[in-house]
């Protein structure tokens, strides 16, 4: 807290902030409204969410979230701003109050620095820390500068007063394209840069904005994370390999695969192993949930690409696109037997003798049943002849 | 059924044939004993492509069409009001008494994951459209409705002191008064399930050859149903008279061999007529296993319509043959249509494991022990005077 405190902070850039002129950024009610109706315009809302932003912006308080963003793409955000269930203005107007997100925060420049520094020490202890981008090291991380100030400082300085830390993309879970090789920034994940801290990683490049608001909605129901896996990776989204869920597994498991692109194992669907997907070897639910709420099958494999491995630290931007697969099931047989080879059991001789057994003591007991009848002789019919 | 006076047999309970009846029970429990603890595998030759082995076809399919013999005379008794079989009845009773138990024992040893069975009970799981679920409810309701109408013979065998201090006496009444439901319902549910067996066959499709496949199906199996529990009811009679010496029922078979002969006549001509229309009548003569098997069924079915309806009928031993060979066209054509004319292709064969054939043949062996044990001591058969018919002792 001291530490922060002593930070040079540009408070007095904006008025009073807790007035309600201070609130609206000292701008009279009809020109906020204006403004509201604009933002939703840009977010390509209809005018009436102008008033929801408005209603929210000076709603009660919703637990403060600041996105930090360091070497990245806005990828995330972008796929974020495609989600419908729920759609990101019920997150940012309803759920969560959104500090600081240097793409869809509506000051700019000092004024929302000020305003994410307010926010901080307000909310200290309190606010979500969201980081999407890795963080460069190299040099005292000059490779990636916000505000005149290094994005790994930063980071360290928010992650102190942060209840949780999500690091949302494959860039700040582990590394992502910046740290492929020769990795000139020395760009870390968060976690490696933040030691000692929990860090709930959503790798994905992008990663499915459910993932990331499920977790954010679990963490403000629950007050905790999610249940997470060795890589601090939540297990609903995380905890299964693609190939155990992928509509094309059992092409895997007979043994049809497209050998390259356009063929006719291509064309008829067949699994993409042997062109380098690696969905055997890696964690994600991309499969079950598909992308954009278009309906099922809309994800890189179920459109005829192989997967690269984007959640995977080691396979996406790391291994070659062509490279097979390390298979963490059971590899596929090299051969395959036909289909009409011959399967199922043939007569036995147990059973042949079985079955030869019963017709003769039926036939037998029948033939003794028969003797005594019509006032033939005298006989004792066994019970067998009931040739069930 | 109050007119009748039925009395037990009496006599020894463990005879020679008992015991080796009892050795068989025996060698099939030691093998159901093996399916519940290593699985199917260890003892059946089922595959996935021949999910339906021996125990459904022998013990299910056909053994409740040998257990149709309540069903079959129910009808004609109580719906047709011929109270002369009367005496036939409580025996056939009986026989699906056990027909059906041992069958339902058998589909619990044949389902994979038997311990989920109680789900069919529960409504919220019930799938109204699949044929087997109608089965499934229609033989357990029908087993339930077999063990109360034969429940009278129970309570005549309880000693009265014993009767009046439990209030069984009143149970007894009102089980005769009501009795009427229970037969209806002994009548109903047997409909609704043979013709059911016979649907189930319908999803086959190309799988079963089109001399069995047809949409009369249903129709064809609740009519060889009918038939072979005429046949059952004269075959059970025939060797019960042979073996324990009672007087011979020759005659009243002689009249109901007619009803058997008609429904065997008509069973023919629809699956003939069907077949014609169909155009697949050919198929039948091309000389192959399929061909051959249907004729052989033909032959079988046409063998006791001949005796039946001549005068040999009223010979005890041509009924016997003719009932045999009723019930054999019958169990022919159910173990075709289910198995033998079956080819679901890819490469799939299947017979039989020993194992599996001695675990049939088990129950087969147990459902006749109790049936000999229940006759000996339970009041079944019919009897009109005071003496004792039972075997000398």
């Amino acid at each position: 807290m001291d530490s922060f405190s002593n930070h040079d902070l540009e408070t007095h850039a904006v008025q009073d902030l807790d007035g309600y002129r201070g609130a609206l950024g000292g701008l009279t009610r009809r020109q906020f409204l204006k403004y509201c109706t604009g933002v939703a315009a840009t977010l390509g809302l209809s005018s009436l969410m102008g008033i929801r932003i408005a209603e929210a912006a000076t709603a009660a308080k919703r637990p403060p979230v600041i996105w930090l963003s360091a070497q990245e793409c806005t990828g995330c955000t972008e796929s974020l701003l495609r989600a419908y269930h729920p759609t990101l203005e019920t997150l940012i107007l309803d759920m969560i109050s959104l500090d600081y997100h240097e793409a869809l925060c509506s000051g700019a420049g000092h004024q929302a620095e000020a305003y994410k520094a307010k926010s901080m020490k307000e909310n200290w202890g309190k606010f979500v820390l969201v980081v999407d981008g890795s963080i460069p090291t190299k040099d005292g991380g000059i490779y990636c500068m916000v505000a005149g100030k290094p994005i790994l400082e930063a980071v360290k300085e928010a992650a102190e007063g942060a209840a949780a830390i999500i690091g949302i993309g494959s860039c700040a879970s582990w590394g992502g394209v910046p740290s492929s090789d020769p990795n000139p920034t020395h760009a870390k994940p968060v976690h490696e840069v933040l030691p000692g801290k929990t860090v709930i990683n959503i790798p994905g490049c992008p990663p499915n904005p459910y993932n990331f608001l499920s977790t954010v909605l679990y963490l403000l129901t629950f007050g905790k994370p999610p249940a997470l896996d060795a890589k601090n990776r939540p297990k609903f989204a995380y905890g299964r390999l693609i190939h155990e869920n992928c509509e094309r597994r059992p092409h895997f498991d007979a043994g049809r695969f497209a050998l390259e692109f356009g063929d006719y194992g291509h064309r008829q669907g067949f699994c993409l192993y042997k062109i380098g997907c690696k969905g055997p070897e890696t964690h994600a639910n991309c499969p079950t949930i598909g992308f954009g709420d278009v309906g099922e099958g809309n994800w890189p494999v179920g459109i005829g690409h192989p997967c690269f491995g984007c959640t995977e630290q080691g396979v996406g931007f790391t291994k070659p696109l062509h490279a097979l697969a390390k298979v963490q099931t059971y590899t596929p047989p090299t051969a395959f037997p036909a289909v009409n080879a011959p399967k199922g059991e043939g007569v036995s001789p147990a059973a042949a003798a079985v079955v030869a057994g019963v017709a003769g003591l039926a036939v037998g007991a029948g033939a003794m049943a028969l003797r005594g009848m019509d006032g033939g002789a005298d006989s004792s019919a066994d019970q067998h002849g009931d040739d069930r | 059924m109050t007119a009748i006076t039925h009395r037990p047999l009496g006599g020894h309970i463990v005879t020679k044939p008992f015991l080796i009846l009892g050795v068989f029970v025996l060698i099939a429990a030691y093998f159901i004993l093996r399916r519940f603890l290593f699985g199917m595998g260890d003892v059946s030759n089922m595959s996935n492509g021949y999910p339906i082995g021996t125990w459904v076809v022998l013990d299910v399919v056909i053994g409740t069409a040998f257990g149709c013999g309540g069903f079959a005379m129910a009808l004609l008794i109580y719906i047709f009001n011929r109270k002369a079989y009367h005496p036939l009845m409580r025996p056939a009773l009986l026989g699906g008494v056990f027909g059906y138990t041992l069958a339902g024992l058998a589909v619990m040893i044949d389902l994979g994951r038997y311990w989920n069975a109680f789900n069919l009970l529960m409504p919220w799981y019930a799938q109204p459209n699949s044929v087997i679920f109608e089965v499934a409810l229609c033989v357990m309701a029908y087993i339930t409705v077999l063990w109360l109408e034969f429940w009278p013979a129970f309570l005549e065998r309880i000693p009265s002191e014993f009767k009046q201090r439990f209030g069984l006496d009143k149970l007894y009444v009102f089980l005769k008064r009501y009795m009427y439901v229970l037969v209806a319902l002994g009548v109903l549910l047997p409909t609704m399930h043979q013709s059911s067996l016979g649907s189930v066959l319908l999803i086959l499709g190309y799988k079963l050859s089109p001399l069995w496949n047809t949409t009369w199906l249903p129709l064809l199996y609740l009519i060889s149903a009918l038939a072979m529990g005429y046949g059952v009811v004269m075959l059970e009679a025939t060797l019960v008279n042979r073996a324990f010496k009672t007087p011979s029922e020759a005659a009243l078979f002689a009249r109901l061999a007619r009803v058997a002969a008609g429904l065997l006549v008509g069973f023919l001509l629809l699956r003939w007529g069907d077949l014609t229309y169909r155009g697949h009548l050919g198929l039948a003569f091309v000389g192959d296993w399929d061909g051959n098997l249907f004729l052989i069924e033909t032959v079988l079915f046409l063998a006791p319509i001949f005796v039946l309806l001549s005068r040999r009928r009223a010979s005890q031993r041509w009924q016997f043959l003719a009932a045999v060979c009723l019930l054999a066209a019958g169990s022919l054509y159910r173990l075709d249509s289910y198995l033998m004319a079956v080819q679901p292709g890819n490469g799939w064969t299947y017979f039989p494991s020993a194992p599996e054939l001695l675990i049939t043949i088990g129950v087969v062996c147990l459902e006749i022990m109790l049936y000999l044990l229940f006759i000996k001591t339970l009041p079944v058969l019919p009897g009109s005077t005071a003496e004792s018919h039972g075997r000398p002792s």
